[in-house]
């Protein structure tokens, strides 16, 4: 299994050498932090107790994903860059999560979301033997799947869907949140049936799970996101990047509403991001592969556990 | 009761949901498109053995089941009513035959069972692996036949009825697997 896994990294490596690509190393630990709603971060202090007098500002965290900084880099100059590297998130643990995972990610100037898409259909390809990716829209998979316009319907709607399709509704789901019944449509209903024949890349997602993402020219209720699936898991996902620094403002600021009417601790919203995005930068595609599943997906590992040397209850 | 918040969810845990003990037999962490955790379970109800399957959000809880295994002995059977006694603390329990399930073909004076209790009330009763039971009835022996292959229809003390090798008699002791039901030996005693 190691031995598959080196060999599918020296693939990946080789896949972003020939096409251009500078391999990049950015800080693990870093004053900053993406700032998400469903992000339970891992924060990060010496040993000597100072922690109490940290002033809003002082943390440092262990990364959840290499974005800031490569974002930071792309400012700065670079072109097209990519970066395997560890990342952290507290408390995601199962049979395809580890709080410490691998993550491959890359970055490309003037790349729209075809352009995103496309690249990634090829690196799958190539690297996968699974044949090439197939494009649908969160729309269209909705509308196969559920039945219903997943950007028209009421959270009323949802729930009706939940119910005539069956699926078990938690106990404490709430009226007033849509992306949490089409998250919980999407993993009972669409998830399970996506790259089952071939990869299939979902994208178009709601605005309001644009996350990092920019929103459609003249169609501003779409994200210009994307995730690739293999057999039902969520392999990658992307984004045609945000570049206005006053939206990533104002994105910041509701998700700490929302984390703290959540009861979640608030994140720092300025960020060394932020003022290289006011200083400018270029139109972009990212995406992060979750490289643990890649191989999962390539070997037919059934838990990320065969895939890891040491899983975090061994590490 | 104490509860379990969904990151102590694990096979193997035992909660209860709607008055009805229930144990984990899976439990899946998803986390879909960037959303709020969920964990995706399936619960076996322990007393109709039904299996359910049941979806969570992180930081949900659920109430733990007052379940536990005890060692009791099976006293005696009224009509449909059987008697055991928890071996340590000499108190009596009564369980019902659809309770009792298919366990009381095997069910002997004398014999400790593992009794699982929810709510200080026995909900099902499991008897050994292994049991030895008299044949109480069976067609007289094919004499000089000791192939196992053949085989006939016995009746035991308890007044179960199963197959048994055709050299099998009456006053035979024979030893059985309880959990699938098959003739093992005929036991020395």
């Amino acid at each position: 299994m190691l031995q598959a896994r080196a060999a599918l990294l020296r693939a990946l490596r080789r896949f972003f050498d020939v096409r251009g690509f500078l391999e990049v190393e950015t800080p693990c630990l870093s004053r900053d932090i993406v700032v998400e709603r469903h992000l339970r971060p891992w924060r990060a202090h010496p040993l000597d107790g100072r922690e109490n007098e940290a002033k809003q500002g002082d943390d440092w965290w262990l990364q959840s994903s290499p974005e800031f900084a490569m974002k930071r880099l792309l400012a700065a100059g670079a072109t097209a860059i990519f970066q395997v590297s560890h990342a952290f998130r507290a408390e995601e643990s199962g049979r395809l999560h580890n709080p410490e995972f691998t993550l491959v990610e890359w970055y490309r100037i003037d790349d729209d979301l075809e352009d995103g898409m496309l690249l990634l259909g090829q690196l799958c390809e190539e690297l996968l033997g699974k044949g090439a990716a197939s494009p649908v829209s969160y729309a269209d998979a909705f509308q196969r799947y559920v039945s219903l316009d997943p950007h028209q319907a009421s959270v009323e709607d949802l729930r009706e869907a939940a119910r005539k399709f069956d699926v078990s509704i938690p106990p404490s789901m709430s009226m007033g949140d849509k992306d949490e019944w089409l998250n919980l449509l999407l993993a009972e209903l669409v998830e399970p049936k996506l790259g089952q024949e071939q990869p299939t890349i979902l994208f178009d997602y709601p605005a309001s799970q644009a996350a990092l993402a920019r929103r459609r020219q003249g169609k501003p209720w779409l994200a210009e996101r994307f995730e690739l699936y293999v057999d039902g898991v969520e392999l990658a996902n992307g984004y045609h990047e945000l570049c206005n620094a006053e939206e990533l403002r104002r994105r910041n600021a509701t998700v700490n509403t929302q984390r703290a009417s959540d009861g979640d601790s608030s994140l720092p919203e300025e960020s060394r991001l932020l003022a290289a995005m006011e200083h400018g930068l270029p139109p972009c595609t990212g995406v992060a592969l979750g490289f643990d599943r890649f191989v999962m997906a390539a070997t037919g590992a059934k838990s990320i556990r065969e895939v890891l040397a040491f899983p975090a209850d061994r590490a | 009761m104490p509860s379990y918040n969904t990151s102590d969810f694990r096979k193997g845990l035992k909660v209860q949901l709607d008055g009805e003990p229930y144990i984990m037999i899976e439990c899946n962490f998803v986390k879909p498109g960037k959303g709020q955790a969920m964990y995706k379970c399936k619960l076996r109800n322990l007393i109709k053995n039904t299996v359910i399957d049941r979806t969570y959000k992180s930081d949900t809880s659920i109430e733990a089941a007052d379940v536990s295994d005890i060692n009791a002995q099976f006293l005696y059977r009224q009509a449909d009513t059987f008697v055991f006694m928890d071996n340590d603390s000499y108190e009596q329990y009564e369980l019902a035959l659809e309770q009792v399930d298919d366990a009381w073909e095997y069910l002997k004076e004398g014999m400790v069972c593992s009794m699982t209790l929810f709510n200080d009330n026995p909900i099902s009763v499991e008897p050994p692996n292994h049991v030895v039971l008299a044949v109480e009835y069976c067609e007289p022996a094919v004499r000089g036949n000791t192939a196992t292959n053949l085989t006939k229809p016995v009746k035991l003390e308890t007044g179960a009825e199963m197959m048994c090798p055709a050299f099998v008699e009456i006053g035979d002791l024979i030893k059985i697997d309880t959990r699938t039901g098959d003739y093992i030996e005929r036991s020395k005693g």
